[in-house]
């Protein structure tokens, strides 16, 4: 059993703010963005939406690993200054040199910006991604800026600016352990974040810590800051250990187990688990943004219960294993045993969720993952499902299809899937389930959508399911009813 | 060519107004809003909230010294509820604290007793109950009597078009500072600050003169801070005012998308009458506004649906009926296109149904009936430099509109599940503000001693670029470097009585006005330099890259020579020059007359993929011949075109306003409010301007260029439903918009009968 729950709280909190040392009592709960603005006075970084929906108070946080920095965009907003401790922030001041730096250069060169406001952001983002990504390209860039909204340009032109960045300097940027020094060469980053290494390593040194034990348990913070954001101020915070130097993601006996505590950008990138699970770099790039996929974990999604979780709609086809501790007593709650009614769900108020484990699906077994929202990218699912399912000679011997936002917590198609399994794989079949899966759900109609139109999406999806995994089986003609 | 502002936005460095340090006794607001769409107030319990150390002072209707309203066109909407509350997110009292969150937590304390009464979320119902905010407005033209019996087909039918957040970044702000005890300066983040200035000084009961408006930039307007700007800035005035320190409010997202005023839904009847070629003899229509509480810009923006009513069509009968209704819903507002957008769906609705009825494609029906030079338009102007077709022309010559058309049939015989559709959307709109008296602009332009140059304009700069090509203005006229022009932040002490930075105008209005003052400071400081030169009078000077040239040959002066002698002379080195647009007039008594300086035109070609098994869709590209007139800053006007018709296709697509039946937002957040994401855009966006155009109406023959665009953006609904219709042949279209992936769906899948999506407004 891995220990990665520690629950610490330094009193004072030591972080390096662009070149700068800092460091506050400020109560660990506030928002960075607000420390960030108010108290270093450091404007560039913007407030728009405070959910962690715009970008436009996107910065930069690096965490020692050995000699290295690695460096990830998070939403400031809604990230807790008791998350920065021993770690170095930057923001759009920090990145700014004596010239331009090519990625300010490549927006000015297209004419990428109009009003402004959301510039600074998107020109940390790019620049996260240059720190961290491997592969530099043009749909490496994109992808770094899913989670900056600009409701000026269109977009049009902040695309020109990262094919203008690409041509002119992409081919440089090829050593993904040296990257930093890299960066710093071509003018990218200022010289200063060579420094850091050392600088990071003396504060951690001074950094004493204090354990507490009350407050409200958090990891990423990425819903519960959105969602509470003031009063958590009052309340008192915990945070879980989300930085762990312990593997996250790891295999024992044949079983997979993952650290609540790893974010979904951690899981997406897994090599563990994108060979075991092959898609899900794909379906994940569907879980909010960049900068929420920084920060969101895999327990938080969970523990959340929201009915539309994705991570969780997808762990639970999985049949996997939620691990909870209080106090040194361990526990283990099936997940499809876990949640009982609208954010309700068997944990006790103490215990807290360490790990998530599941079976590594043997040989045969296809999975696949869809997710209907009004926008694709970054927006909550209208329905989201999973399926996991093996068919022989035609012949479904296993299968489980998970459904979200058409119950109050996060569904099992149990009785879908048990009619399904043992039938044969055909398209009367199939609509039979459809028949199966609209009576056993209980969609309400809100924000994301009427009832009758999740109702459509259930069985939509459950047909879009088989024919992305067997579409030869399940032909697209015959899909048209 | 650099841009100051862009360099500083880059770098973060760009100050707006929540940037600008603020004194240690700066006292921060917070609005009590009305949690009901109407009612009686009853009592506003204030005790437990002043008991809130820190707060310094809670303000209610009875604290205002001078007139409780901010009304413009009427004088019907009240700065702080009184006996009433009209809509949820009425201002109802405003805490003054020392910080902003000491003011939020005795906010959230203040206890308000309300005795509900009926509220009205939808315009036929308003109508029907007899409230309008302006007598019905109606424009015609022809006999539309007489026409119909001339009419081969005539479909009718009826269309909805949602309403449309503005979205700007950054959300209304103000801050205010008492000045001498007796005046105020505010720094309000607002597209008119004249407007910002006579509501604050009504408010406070001061003479405009004592009320400083200033404006250094905003992060992004779209119309959402034409009028609505006006209240966040008179409370935070007062309140600088009576407690005589300076306050600030920044509206949080969540209630600044709540209780300010959006674009105007709009219910619409309509009958269209064709010969049997498919030309359009006759058109009527009934357009049912969604106003909201109070006036605003509603009735100006009627006016603005009616004159776009029949878009880029010439019709010769037609009838339009415009209804302002009153509902319980925050005061809707002025957004990029100012209710043409609403009148062009409908025609485009028309025409598609039409187009069905007929069994032709729409595009028929469109090019057809495209205006010509000399057709009148159905408020009696002319079409004058007409380039509809030559646009339409220009487009088929470069993207082959047919060949577009049968690589997607080929696409959708080959593909089962996935559909592609295409639609054209002409576009045509005035250039003008529709209220005469308003298109006026003033400048104030100073050359300094070291040849620098500071213009004042009451433009405001918010991502259209206006501050760039103000720049390049002056610093064309006088020739000199680019870098020696400064644009100044928009104050009211410099520029009196401005209109605000609205109806695309902002460049032609303050840049012809600029023109004038800088021609006036070129001519003295010529006329000086032909002295110093002892140069005759009928002798040609000019300046050329900085340099002094007479009769075209070099001298050895150069610009800040000249500026200096003149300076050392006495020759005034500063002007002031005013513009009024000449020419235009409107008859409001029989709705005639050149209304607009001239119009742009353009047509888009729209691709788009329909997943049918998901019904989910993309946005594949959006190819457009536009009328640039002569473009001076082909980057900015790109950039405008381009953005504009991102906001046009989110509004027809995926941004989707849904109220309660109690009036109550239900899409108050970033989170369930999409607007388009990089991803959402089209894959690509093509602009190509129209060869060899010119305006001579607009500086340096450009046209405008900040709302017509958008307007592209309608095409993606037909676009869409022509994949749909590739799907399922027998559909009928609903025209509803926004069509979100659930009225797709519904539409291709539902088994009950036709619906409205917005489950709260069913």
């Amino acid at each position: 059993m891995q220990k990665n729950a520690g629950i610490r709280l330094a009193r004072t909190i030591h972080f390096i703010c662009n070149n700068e040392i800092i460091s506050t009592e400020i109560n660990p709960a506030a928002s960075a963005l607000d420390f960030i603005r108010t108290q270093l006075h450091l404007n560039g970084t913007k407030e728009s939406c405070r959910e962690g929906d715009c970008g436009a108070c996107s910065i930069l946080i690096g965490e020692l690993n050995g000699s290295q920095v690695n460096y990830k965009t998070v939403n400031s907003c809604i990230l807790p200054i008791g998350a920065l401790a021993g770690k170095h922030i930057v923001t759009i001041e920090g990145l700014n040199q004596q010239n331009l730096n090519p990625v300010q250069q490549s927006f000015i060169n297209e004419s990428a910006i109009q009003c402004g406001f959301c510039t600074p952001g998107f020109i940390v983002s790019l620049t996260g991604s240059l720190l961290s990504s491997s592969k530099i390209n043009y749909v490496t860039l994109l992808a770094a800026i899913d989670g900056n909204i600009c409701r000026c340009t269109g977009y049009a032109s902040i695309k020109r600016s990262i094919i203008n960045f690409v041509d002119l300097h992409s081919n440089k940027i090829n050593q993904a352990n040296e990257r930093t020094k890299e960066l710093v060469q071509y003018g990218i980053v200022p010289e200063y974040f060579l420094s850091i290494p050392d600088m990071l390593n003396n504060i951690t040194k001074e950094a004493k810590e204090d354990y507490i034990t009350n407050g409200l348990v958090t990891a990423g913070g990425t819903d519960i800051f959105l969602q509470k954001n003031k009063e958590i101020e009052n309340e008192g915070i915990i945070f879980i250990e989300t930085d762990s130097k312990l593997p996250k993601i790891y295999i024992e006996n044949n079983e997979c187990r993952i650290s609540a505590s790893a974010t979904v950008n951690e899981i997406r990138e897994s090599s563990i688990l994108n060979k075991i699970l092959p898609d899900i770099k794909e379906y994940f790039s569907l879980f909010g943004s960049t900068q929420i996929r920084n920060r969101a974990t895999l327990g938080g999604n969970i523990i959340n219960a929201s009915p539309i979780g994705d991570m969780t709609i997808f762990f639970l086809v999985l049949n996997s294993i939620l691990h909870f501790s209080e106090d040194g007593k361990l526990r283990e709650v099936s997940m499809s045993e876990f949640y009982k009614g609208y954010k309700l769900f068997d944990k006790k108020p103490k215990e807290i969720l360490e790990t998530i484990s599941f079976r590594i699906p043997e040989k045969g077994l296809k999975i696949n993952f869809e997710k209907i929202s009004r926008r694709t990218y970054l927006d909550i699912a209208s329905v989201n499902s999973a399926i996991l399912i093996n068919v022989r000679q035609n012949i479904i011997t296993d299968i489980s299809i998970s459904a979200g936002g058409v119950a109050p917590f996060p569904m099992l198609l149990k009785k879908t899937s048990k009619y399904l399994n043992g039938k044969q794989l055909c398209l009367t079949n199939l609509k039979e389930a459809c028949e199966i899966a609209e009576q056993e759900i209980s969609p309400i109609s809100d924000v994301r959508g009427s009832a009758e139109y999740k109702t459509i999406l259930v069985k939509q999806i459950i047909l879009a399911h088989f024919n992305k995994l067997f579409p030869d089986l399940i032909k697209a003609e015959e899909l048209v009813w | 060519m650099v841009n100051t502002d862009l360099t500083k936005h880059v770098r973060g460095e760009s100050i707006f107004i929540d940037d600008i340090p603020v004194p240690v006794n700066t006292v921060y607001l917070s609005i009590l809003f009305s949690p009901l769409a109407h009612g009686k107030i009853k009592k506003i319990i204030l005790d437990e909230a002043i008991k809130v150390p820190g707060v310094k002072k809670i303000f209610t209707a009875k604290d205002i010294p001078g007139k409780n309203q901010i009304g413009g066109i009427v004088l019907d909407e009240l700065l702080l509820a009184e006996d009433e509350v009209t809509y949820v997110g009425q201002p109802v009292a405003v805490v003054a604290a020392e910080t902003q969150l000491i003011a939020r937590i005795a906010r959230n304390k203040i206890k308000v007793e309300i005795e509900k009464l009926k509220a009205i979320t939808d315009p036929r119902e308003a109508f029907a109950a007899g409230e309008l905010i302006i007598p019905p407005k109606i424009f015609s033209s022809g006999n539309i009597e007489t026409a119909w019996k001339d009419c081969d087909v005539i479909v009718d039918g009826t269309t909805e078009t949602g309403g449309q957040e503005h979205i700007y970044m950054e959300t209304q702000v103000s801050l205010a500072f008492p000045i001498d005890g007796e005046g105020i300066k505010i720094f309000s983040s607002t597209q008119g600050p004249t407007v910002v200035q006579r509501i604050a000084a009504r408010v406070l009961d001061l003479p405009m003169n004592k009320v400083e408006v200033d404006v250094p930039r905003i992060g992004g307007g779209f119309g959402g801070k034409e009028d609505q700007a006006n209240a966040w800035a008179a409370i935070t005035a007062l309140a600088a005012f009576n407690l005589k320190c300076p306050a600030k409010l920044v509206l949080p997202r969540e209630e600044d998308i709540r209780v300010t005023g959006k674009r105007h839904p709009y219910s619409s009847d309509f009958k269209i009458g064709l010969d049997k070629d498919g030309k359009i003899l006759a058109y009527e229509f009934t357009f049912y506004q969604n106003a909201g509480a109070a006036a605003d810009l509603s009735p100006a923006i009627l006016d603005r649906t009616l004159f776009h009513a029949a878009n880029s069509y010439f019709i010769p009968n037609l009838k339009a009926t415009g209804l302002c209704c009153r509902t319980n819903l925050p005061p809707n507002t002025a957004f990029r296109g100012f209710g043409g957008p609403q009148g062009m769906f409908v025609i485009e609705a028309a025409i598609f149904k039409a187009a069905q009825t007929m069994g032709i494609e729409p595009d028929v029906i469109q090019q057809k009936n495209l205006l010509k030079e000399g057709d009148s338009f159905h408020y009696g102007q002319n079409a004058v430099n007409c380039t509809a077709r030559l646009c339409w022309q220009s487009l088929d010559s470069k993207f082959q509109i047919k060949e577009i058309k049968d690589s997607i049939a080929k696409f959708n015989s080959s593909n089962t599940l996935l559909k592609k559709g295409m639609a054209l959307m002409p576009i045509c709109f005035g250039i003008s503000f529709t209220n005469t008296f308003m298109n006026q602009a003033s400048v104030l332009v100073h050359i300094y001693s070291d040849g620098s140059v500071g213009i004042s304009s009451a433009a405001v700069e918010m991502g259209q670029g206006i501050n760039a090509k103000l720049r390049q203005i002056a610093a064309k006229i006088f020739s000199v470097e680019i870098s020696r022009i400064k644009i100044e932040s928009s104050n009211t002490t410099r520029v009196a009585n401005a209109s605000p930075t609205a109806a695309s105008s902002s460049t032609d209005l303050n840049g012809k006005a600029l023109l004038i003052a800088c021609n006036t400071l070129l001519e003295r400081l010529l006329k000086s330099a032909k002295e110093d030169l002892n140069l005759k009078e009928n002798s040609f000077l000019e300046i050329k890259n900085e340099i002094v040239y007479s009769n075209g040959n070099p001298t050895k002066s150069k610009w800040i020579d000249i500026v200096n002698s003149a300076f050392l002379k006495r020759v005034n080195l500063s002007t002031q020059a005013q513009y009024a647009t000449p020419g235009i007039y409107f008859d409001k008594e029989i709705s005639k007359g050149n209304a607009f300086a001239y119009h742009v035109y353009g047509t888009a070609i729209i691709e788009t993929t329909l997943d049918c098994l998901r019904g989910i869709y993309r946005i594949d590209s959006v190819k457009v011949v536009h009328d640039f007139g002569k473009s001076f800053n082909k980057q900015i006007d790109i950039g405008q075109a381009e953005g504009g018709i991102v906001q046009g296709l989110g509004w027809i697509t995926i941004e989707d306003i849904i109220f309660d039946h109690e009036g109550k937002l239900a899409t108050n957040s970033f989170s369930n409010y999409k607007i388009p994401d990089i991803h959402f855009a089209p894959e690509e966006m093509l602009i190509l301007p129209l060869e060899n155009s010119t305006n001579p109406s607009g500086v340096f023959n450009s046209k405008a260029i900040g709302e017509p665009p958008l307007m592209y953006g309608i095409g993606v609904f037909f676009a869409l439903a022509n994949a749909m219709k590739a799907f399922r042949p027998n559909i009928n279209i609903s025209f509803s918009a926004p069509l979100t992936p659930e009225k797709v769906m519904l539409k291709l899948y539902s088994r009950s009968k036709e619906k409205s999506s917005n489950y709260l407004s069913q």
